[in-house]
């Protein structure tokens, strides 16, 4: 959590996005991140993201789930209270299947939902700075952050040759905090405000 | 010219002229507004119905089950009927967002956000059925695994009931998990362009921060494909699971190893069914005919029409079993009590509604036709209603015993009870399509540049020069 500056860019178009992606990070510029309204496919590679372990996860959850279900079950019917069910054995594989899949199903999906919404922090009273409010619209937006090292002139006018619209400076807080979104409330305009009472 | 091209010979799924602002404005701007009067009639009669079904609950749960026309022959009437008619319905909204995306179908997008909210309505009230059909409500708690204190005695784990305690709720929960992850970034585009602050303030908690940022959607597609991966087997097991409560019991017209792909295909076939009823109103009301187009109602007629025939190829099979099997009473079952005898009006409906009128639609005009479709998608879900009342009731209205052979008709606290989840249905409903997304805007997003109408006339004059010169063209574009 930090408040920090940023160059913002937007763009009408993907096909002029990727060119544009491909030369910030030639030129060297601090990336902060490509907002779009829906999933750009290949946006992750030209940013040079590594891929997911999301599916990793999901499996792990997911054996999780199956051991969980065949030994509690197991347990149940051999050691904490043996019932004879018509004669049938204790350990009736096939008749198990059908909980230990869905058990299996079960946890791999919730604790992936679970894992993305850690990862990508997404809660109910969570909140984020919006550089547009068309970055959930129709504009793809790209926010640079600026350094000490960057000149924010100079990238605006690298942003305007690539291609961008509406290029503008923007301080905002770079992570995330509770907070309403009818209320402009970030973090760092609360303590100014508080300062000035 | 866009990153991914498709052919001109293939229809486009959103029509008219297209940019991504305006498929936003198409979608969220009901949201905005106010509903109009249709609107409000509606929902309060689904209102009233749910009251009835409320007072009907109410009126078993106070007097007991008796008051159900259920006895000792038949155990099962309306309320199991209702149960498997409901997550019937329930498996069209996962197979569309699920097993379509997996086999990369780009139609689903238009219609997945309002089939995926329709499947977890429809199985919620499936589960009212099995838990007021207990009798004492208030003990359905004792079908959960708990440590208890009275041994603990454990739940039978064996019983295919319980698998479907498993099956039902674990459906849910993923079907619920997968829709909602699905509608963060569309909530977060009604937040981002309200004008009033509760929208804003409620639009902001719904979508839990979404931003749009590169590696939250690489996450969520990651997100998506595993989730569509695992209820893929999970919609195909649901229903095997819900069909092994019959077909692992020996009552003569439930025992047979046909059962778990027969009610699957079933329960495919009338979820769409469903889907075509509701969306044709909603694309009607919302005007939302540029996006579920007559191709989206084509394809789901095609759908409809393959698995009524599957359907319609089981209960051939059933009867020739019956008669192969040389079981005089299954023989008696099918040939006497079903397709005869005093209940023998409804296997003939379930027959007419199943399997003859969806052969309609083995005609082009008839699938693109909205009248037929609406028409035929109702009449789909009265046969498949039958198809199980015939299946439960059918088969146990004349058992071994002559003495206690009896005829059921339903009482009026079932028929309020079975009104009362259309009431629960259509309320959920109404308010979805009031205060939610109804189409999956990012995804429509994300096919608009290759299959938007405006789109693809561009790709006409590519379409006409060679495809080498096209090729060279796109190796040497920059």
């Amino acid at each position: 959590m930090a408040v920090k500056k940023f160059v913002v860019g937007l763009f009408d178009d993907e096909a002029v996005l990727f060119p544009a992606v491909k030369k910030v990070r030639t030129a060297g510029y601090k990336l902060h991140d490509v907002y779009t309204p829906f999933p750009v496919h290949g946006l992750d590679h030209a940013m040079g993201l590594r891929e997911t372990s999301l599916h990793t996860a999901g499996f792990i959850y997911g054996i999780t789930g199956t051991t969980t279900a065949l030994s509690f079950m197991s347990w149940v019917f051999n050691v904490d209270w043996p019932l004879n069910i018509g004669g049938k054995p204790h350990f009736p594989l096939p008749a198990f299947i059908p909980i230990t899949f869905e058990l299996t199903v079960l946890f791999a999906a919730v604790g992936m939902v679970m894992t993305f919404c850690y990862l990508c922090q997404l809660m109910p009273g969570v909140k984020k700075h919006i550089f547009h409010p068309g970055q959930t619209d129709d504009k793809f937006v790209m926010v640079i952050e600026l350094t000490e090292k960057t000149n924010a002139e100079e990238v605006k006018s690298f942003l305007a040759a690539a291609g961008a619209q509406g290029i503008n400076e923007q301080k905002a807080e770079a992570g995330w905090w509770f907070g309403r979104y009818d209320k402009d409330d970030e973090p760092y305009l609360r303590k100014i405000q508080t300062a000035n009472a | 010219m866009h990153l991914k091209y498709e052919s001109t010979l293939r229809e486009p799924l959103v029509d008219g002229v297209k940019d991504y602002h305006q498929v936003t404005e198409d979608i969220i701007s009901p949201i905005e507004g106010k509903p109009g009067t249709l609107w409000y009639v509606g929902f309060f009669i689904s209102l009233t119905l749910l009251g009835f079904g409320a007072f009907s609950v109410f009126w078993q749960i106070y007097f007991g089950v008796g008051v159900w026309n259920l006895n000792k022959t038949i155990g099962w009437g309306w309320d199991i009927t209702n149960f498997v008619w409901w997550v019937g319905i329930g498996h069209a909204g996962t197979l569309i967002s699920a097993i379509l995306l997996l086999f990369r179908q780009g139609w689903r997008t238009g219609v997945n956000r309002a089939a995926e909210a329709m499947t977890i309505f429809a199985v919620m009230c499936a589960g009212q059925f099995p838990i007021i059909h207990m009798g004492r409500v208030w003990m359905a708690f004792f079908i959960l695994p708990y440590p208890n204190t009275r041994g603990p005695v454990w739940v039978n784990f064996n019983s295919p009931l319980l698998w479907d305690v498993f099956a039902i709720s674990t459906y849910f929960t993923v079907s619920l998990l997968f829709w909602y992850s699905g509608l963060l970034p569309d909530f977060a585009s009604v937040r981002d362009r309200a004008k009033t602050k509760l929208r804003k303030l409620l639009y902001g908690v719904a979508a839990f921060g979404w931003t749009g940022s590169t590696k939250h959607w690489q996450r969520h597609e990651a997100l998506s494909l595993v989730l569509a991966g695992l209820a893929t087997p999970l919609v195909l097991s649901v229903h095997t699971i819900v069909s092994f409560d019959f077909a692992t019991s020996v009552i003569p017209g439930w025992h047979t190893t046909i059962f778990p792909p027969y009610f699957v295909a079933g329960a495919i076939f009338s979820g769409f069914a469903m889907v075509q009823t509701l969306l044709i109103i909603t694309r009607k009301i919302l005007h939302l005919e540029e996006y579920i187009t007559l191709g989206h109602m084509e394809a789901m007629n095609k759908v409809i029409v393959l698995t009524g025939s599957v359907v319609g190829c089981a209960y051939l099979t059933e009867l020739f079993m019956a008669w192969y099997g040389a079981n005089p009473y299954e023989f008696a079952t099918f040939f006497k009590y079903r397709a005869a005898g005093p209940l023998g009006w409804s296997y003939w409906i379930m027959m007419t509604c199943n399997v003859i009128t969806p052969q309609v639609f083995w005609f082009r005009k008839m699938r693109r036709s909205v009248a037929v479709t609406f028409v035929m998608s109702i009449i789909v879900n009265i046969g498949m209603w039958f198809e199980r009342f015939v299946i439960i009731c059918t088969s146990l209205y004349r058992d071994y015993l002559p003495s206690s052979w009896a005829y059921y008709r339903p009482s009026w606290p079932e028929v309020g009870f079975y009104m009362g989840t259309f009431g629960l249905f259509f309320t959920c409903y109404f308010l979805f399509a009031k205060y939610f997304p109804v189409i999956a805007l990012a995804e429509i997003k994300s096919i608009l540049k290759t299959s938007g109408e405006n789109y693809k006339e561009k790709m006409v004059v590519y379409e006409e020069e060679p495809a080498e010169k096209f090729a060279h063209d796109v190796a040497h574009a920059h």
